[in-house]
């Protein structure tokens, strides 16, 4: 594959010279002529190239031709390397001007005319235009095919409902008429984004693009990356958005563009929004450090939450005598049965007043508050120190809580930090890549893109899952284990890595400590002993435990398969020690990386959303801690750590906890065992919810204040990788919503804090005065560079891709191995509850849904709740894709549709938790792991029926 | 290969490859570097057994390289010989290149044609016969030149046309 961007060091010292145009100009090793213009200040014509990192020059259009001194024909410089001494004319070659005109020529011929195609800005006419081509005098002088010839091939079978202009895709559109056949979009499906949807179907001049077996865009397997519309010179393919009513578009209309980020998952995809009458029109990918110009469905389509019509504007106060609760009846876009509308003044006094009095009453830990992964860091900072400074406790907590917690717990015990030790780019630098409990294509997908491109250049890819997936293709190998036995699987893993002795003692003598003691303990905890209880051979487990172990550069990636667990802590403390006996972790493709769910769990952490931890993970109960931010606030903080989620719900059932401060997060459908959870926020006496809708919490709410969407504002989040990235408002606050920042800071105002930030900006510098992490980033950098890795060396070096080469951030510069044993799952299947239920993400949503749901592309795709079972399942239980099936457990039941999906194994059933008329949580199980509180979302016995038709949940 | 590609496979014709094909087309794959190299012969394989390839058998190729359907797709479609909709018994294939046609090949196709009442890319009713054109068959020197499966014949004269069918139940 070409990732050819900018010559490597190396490289560069093996520079050498070449003739273009009659001067001389310098080239490296690997480069080709087009490049090598490029940086001489010309940019030849171009069609089928795009210039692109991920892109392979195809050399199919002979618009790019040049002349190379000594060769006869004409050359594709987008294709032709570079060599020492070449003598190369472009831009004076006679011969390659017709060339190049000769080839537009042909193809202007048969495009439809500028104003009547589907992209008039199109790359396609700014070559026109670049080469000064007259388009409707090409037109008069060459004859244009009247219409797409029909296939003259008769060993193909004509395709039932075989589109040309294809509007069947909610979000793109497809017209044929503008198609050059340069191929891009290929490539792009199938080699950047590695979906394989687009081909290039039939033969000569009926050949075509085609989505599978040219089905319509709408019914194809396409996943709606996207990537093929970014690609497209043409406009053949273009996003929906653009295209009115007669198929004309123009990719050029906005009036400006804005960079910023993607703000779903924590992959952190640049992006760039397209913005016209402060409306965004389309969204178009960057080549940040984590996408390289790709986006997934959600990134590119799902950006037009902010104007839903139930969208907040106005600040509401619950209206005398309507109880708290979750009303069918309730409509979010019309909150005032419930709600009244309220000037900011009000609403925000009654807010503070609540909590304030409850505080006076009842202490401060009568309070406790909820901050957001969704939001900034300075943002996230705000709300931390709003609650350990105004209301005087650490009950502060935030939805990490439920995806990372037990990853964070065993990463700061073994290895002394939370964060990935390399980013997810270095799988494409590893031989070996174990990915286990994660499901990237879904809950990752740019990141799995890299992981595709990695397998299918070599690196061996080994899935351990219950669960199979679309990644699946790719893989080495694949364990599908029995649900809830990771442990046992682990150590069985590292028993063979122990008594095979394929250890890296070096790297142990070096860098750790612990290690006899691990080896004693999983002594016993042998494949053989282990399988039954796992579902997989002894000989598998051996085989994935040495391939792991003998690869040169192997890298481990998790996610809530693994944390969400009662036993979560110790599933991650075992792939700490594989990597650790190893000597996996520390250098270029190797490392340990938990993949992070939400655009900004890693910096929400960071900053401090945690109960027990200052910002930059730094214990409450340090007194040293405690006094520097003591100094830095001005203020008493509080020395006992404070509660976590699932804690705080406890405590308002107990009558401690009172009243509570939620801002941008949704526990009225994220936690688990929800009916619990709901009669705990019924219960409190006062509440105050921050959101963009009025979601299933603001339902239990007293004050809702209206707040800021993504592309509303400025500030920082930190991804995945440990890139800090910088956000940009892109659009006006709608009504009377308001930055979440200054919210924050107005309801601190009320608890007498004397604050005075003027922007996020001012946030980020206090940032940097309290978090070392944070050393070498400053705002203005992060506005120049867009992107900084922490930890970062100096204000004009990159930061760390890869981490702890050298030594650990612990007391004694080591990491320590934690030996587990095993554990079931806290309720295990039975008679009665016989089948497995999982809970987790689909592509199109994400986390409770209150954004994604409210896009309109992505709430056309997935529309409604489903159940997926293996379709043997299914016809056990004698329901029929698509009929209702109901799922009860202890806690509670509901009833949705069914879809048979070959990838699960049976005895399991998923369900995603973002439905709220179906949610998942009502069924799951809150038991805790008891070192990361987190609870067991991926299991939960329950039993399944099939339901009557009527009682299907209409979508 | 992405999220929505068990749908594709899971909605198919029920196609399941034979063993010995499933074989066949991991021992080609073993030569190549590339799998992508094996599609052309894994093609062949399937329609040695079913005469032509259906979507379903598309998709376990694709399946068995590691490759996506569309590409598979590319090829099949790309290849004049290999069939994606269903053919007769026997494909004739006629030569319609230049020199066959410079000595008679439109007599030929004139006469196959109206003896089997049928046009190229169509099947007799009886399923017996497809009929297609075909480029070159090597065969110049014995024009007009056509092919019936696997026997290559020249030069036939249109009223041998009957016969030469027979053979051919
Ligand atoms: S949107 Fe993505 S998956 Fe769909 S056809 Fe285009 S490149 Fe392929
Ligand atoms: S949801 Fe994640 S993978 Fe998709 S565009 Fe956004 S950051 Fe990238
Ligand atoms: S751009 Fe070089 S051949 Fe198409
Ligand atoms: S032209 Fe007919 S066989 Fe060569």
């Amino acid at each position: 594959m070409n990732t050819a961007l900018s010559p490597a060091a190396s490289a560069q010292a093996d520079a050498f010279t070449l003739t273009l145009d009659g001067a001389e100009v310098s080239a490296y090793p690997g480069e080709t002529l087009w490049q090598v213009a490029k940086r001489a200040g010309e940019t030849i014509p171009h069609l089928c190239f795009k210039d692109a990192p991920g892109y392979r020059p195809d050399g199919n259009c002979r618009a790019c031709m040049v002349e190379v001194e000594g060769e006869r024909t004409l050359a594709a410089s987008c294709l032709r390397e570079a060599k020492p001494g070449m003598v190369v004319k472009s831009a004076t070659s006679e011969r390659a001007r017709i060339s190049r005109e000769g080839v537009m020529e042909l193809l202007i011929a048969d495009q439809p005319d500028r104003d009547d195609s589907p992209d008039r800005s199109s790359h396609f006419w700014a070559m026109a235009d670049q080469l000064a081509i007259d388009a409707t005098a090409v037109k008069e002088r060459l004859p244009s095919r009247e219409a797409r010839s029909e296939p003259t091939v008769h060993h193909v079978v004509a395709r039932e409902g075989s589109l040309t202009h294809d509007t069947t895709h909610s979000a793109m559109n497809v017209n044929l008429d503008a198609c050059i056949e340069c191929n891009l979009c290929v490539r792009a499906c199938r080699e950047v984004q590695v979906n394989d949807v687009i081909g290039l179907a039939n033969r000569g001049a009926a050949s075509k693009i085609v989505f599978d077996f040219d089905d319509p865009m709408g019914d194809s397997t396409c996943v709606a990356c996207g990537e093929c519309v970014q690609a497209c010179p043409t406009g053949a393919l273009m996003p929906a958005t653009l295209i009115d009513e007669q198929g004309h578009g123009d990719s050029k209309v906005a009036d400006k563009t804005v960079d910023s980020v993607c703000p779903y998952c924590g992959v952190g995809c640049q992006l760039t929004y397209h913005v016209k009458n402060d409306e965004i029109l389309f969204v178009e990918g960057r080549d940040g450090p984590s996408n390289q110009n790709r986006l997934c469905v959600k990134g590119r389509f799902g950006f037009d939450y902010p104007r839903h019509p139930s969208r907040l504007t106005v600040p509401l106060i619950r209206r005398e005598g309507v109880p708290k609760g979750i009303d069918p009846d309730f409509d979010p876009a019309k909150p005032l049965s419930h709600f009244r509308e309220a000037s900011w003044d009000e609403a925000l006094d009654l807010a503070a007043k609540g909590l304030v009095d409850l505080k006076k009453a009842h202490g401060p830990d009568a309070l406790a508050g909820f901050g957001s992964a969704k939001c900034s860091n300075e943002e996230a900072w705000l709300f931390q120190k709003l609650v350990r400074t105004g209301f005087g406790s650490n009950h502060v907590d935030h939805c990490t809580r439920l995806c990372h917690a037990s990853s964070v717990a065993a990463l700061m015990e073994c290895i002394g930090s939370g964060a990935v030790t390399a980013s997810f780019m270095q799988a494409q630098e590893a031989d070996v890549v174990i990915l286990t409990g994660c499901n990237p294509t879904v809950n990752h997908p740019v990141a799995a893109t890299f992981f595709k491109q990695a397998a299918k250049r070599g690196t061996k890819l080994i899935i351990i899952d219950p669960r199979g997936q679309a990644m699946g293709a790719y893989a080495h190998k694949a364990l599908r284990f029995t649900p809830g036995s990771d442990v046992s699987l682990f150590n069985a893993m590292l028993n063979v890595i122990v008594t095979e002795e394929l250890y890296n003692q070096e790297y142990i003598d070096a860098h750790t400590e612990g290690f006899e003691a691990l080896k004693a303990h999983v002594r016993d905890l042998t494949p053989e002993a282990m399988a039954e209880s796992c579902g997989v051979s002894a000989e598998a487990i051996r085989e994935v435990a040495r391939e792991y172990a003998k690869a040169d550069k192997a890298m481990i990636f998790w996610g809530m398969g693994i944390s969400q667990h009662t036993h979560g802590t110790d599933n991650a403390r075992c792939l700490i020690s594989l990597a650790l006996a190893c000597g996996h972790t520390g250098r270029p493709g190797t490392g340990l990386h938990p993949l992070r769910g939400q655009n900004n769990v890693q910096g929400a952490s960071d900053a401090g959303l945690i109960p027990m931890v200052m910002p930059d993970y730094q214990p409450v109960s340090d007194a040293q801690v405690r006094s520097a931010f003591e100094e830095l606030w001005n203020t008493k903080l509080d020395d006992k750590p404070g509660l976590t989620v699932v804690e705080i719900m406890e405590a308002i059932h107990d009558g401690t906890i009172r009243g509570m401060y939620i801002q941008g997060e949704n526990p009225a459908m994220s936690d688990p065992d929800l009916s619990h959870a709901r009669a705990a926020l019924a219960k409190l006496e006062h509440l105050v919810v921050q959101d963009l809708f009025v979601t299933e919490t603001a339902q239990f709410a007293d004050v809702i204040l209206p707040a800021s969407a993504w592309p509303e504002k400025d500030g920082t989040v930190t991804n995945t990788n440990r890139q800090v990235q910088m956000g940009r408002q892109a659009m006006p606050l709608p009504g009377d919503a308001k930055p979440d920042w200054w919210i924050i800071q107005e309801v601190a105002k009320r608890f007498g804090l004397p604050w005075n930030y003027q922007h996020p900006r001012d946030v980020f510098a206090e940032m940097t005065r309290g978090m070392p992490s944070l050393d070498h980033i400053s705002w203005e950098r992060l506005e120049r560079e867009d992107s900084v890795t922490y930890p970062c060396p100096a204000d004009d070096a990159p930061g760390a891709d890869v981490v702890f080469s050298d030594a650990f951030p612990t007391a004694s510069g080591r990491a320590k191995f934690s030996p587990t044993l095993p554990l079931p799952p806290d309720e295990p299947i039975d008679a009665d509850y016989p089948t497995v239920l999982t809970t987790g993400r689909q592509l199109e949503h994400w986390h409770t849904g209150s954004m994604t749901r409210r896009a309109r592309v992505l709430d056309d795709l997935e529309p409604e709740a489903v159940a997926s079972l293996a379709p043997s399942e299914l016809r056990r239980l004698g329901v029929q894709p698509g009929d209702p099936l109901t799922i009860t457990t202890r806690r509670g039941e509901i009833t949705l549709r069914t879809r048979a999906d070959s990838l699960m194994p049976e005895g399991m059933v998923f369900v995603p938790f973002c439905y709220a008329e179906a949610a998942a949580n009502i069924l799951t199980n809150p038991a805790l792991d008891p070192f990361g509180k987190i609870p067991e979302f991926k299991y939960a016995a329950c039993r399944l029926s099939k339901a009557a038709a009527r009682e299907a949940v209409s979508p | 290969m992405n999220e929505n590609a068990h749908l594709l496979a899971s909605d198919g014709d029920g196609f399941i490859l034979d063993p010995e094909d499933l074989r066949a087309i991991e021992h080609e794959r073993a030569h190549y570097e590339q799998p992508q190299a094996a599609c052309i012969e894994a093609l062949k394989i399937v329609q040695r057994r079913h005469g032509w390839v259906p979507d379903g058998a598309i998709v376990a190729i694709a399946e068995t390289l590691g490759i996506g359907p569309a590409e598979v797709e590319g090829v099949a479609t790309f290849y004049s010989l290999i069939f994606r909709q269903p053919v007769g018994r026997h494909v004739i294939l006629i030569c319609d290149s230049s020199s066959c046609f410079l000595v008679g090949y439109d007599t030929l196709r004139e006469a196959l044609s109206s003896h089997l009442g049928i046009g190229f890319g169509q099947t007799t009713a009886d399923d017996r016969f497809t009929l297609l054109p075909v480029c070159c068959l090597g065969a110049c020197d014995g024009g007009p030149a056509l092919m019936i499966d696997d026997d290559t014949y020249g030069p036939v004269a249109a009223e041998d046309v009957a016969a030469l069918l027979e053979d051919y139940p």
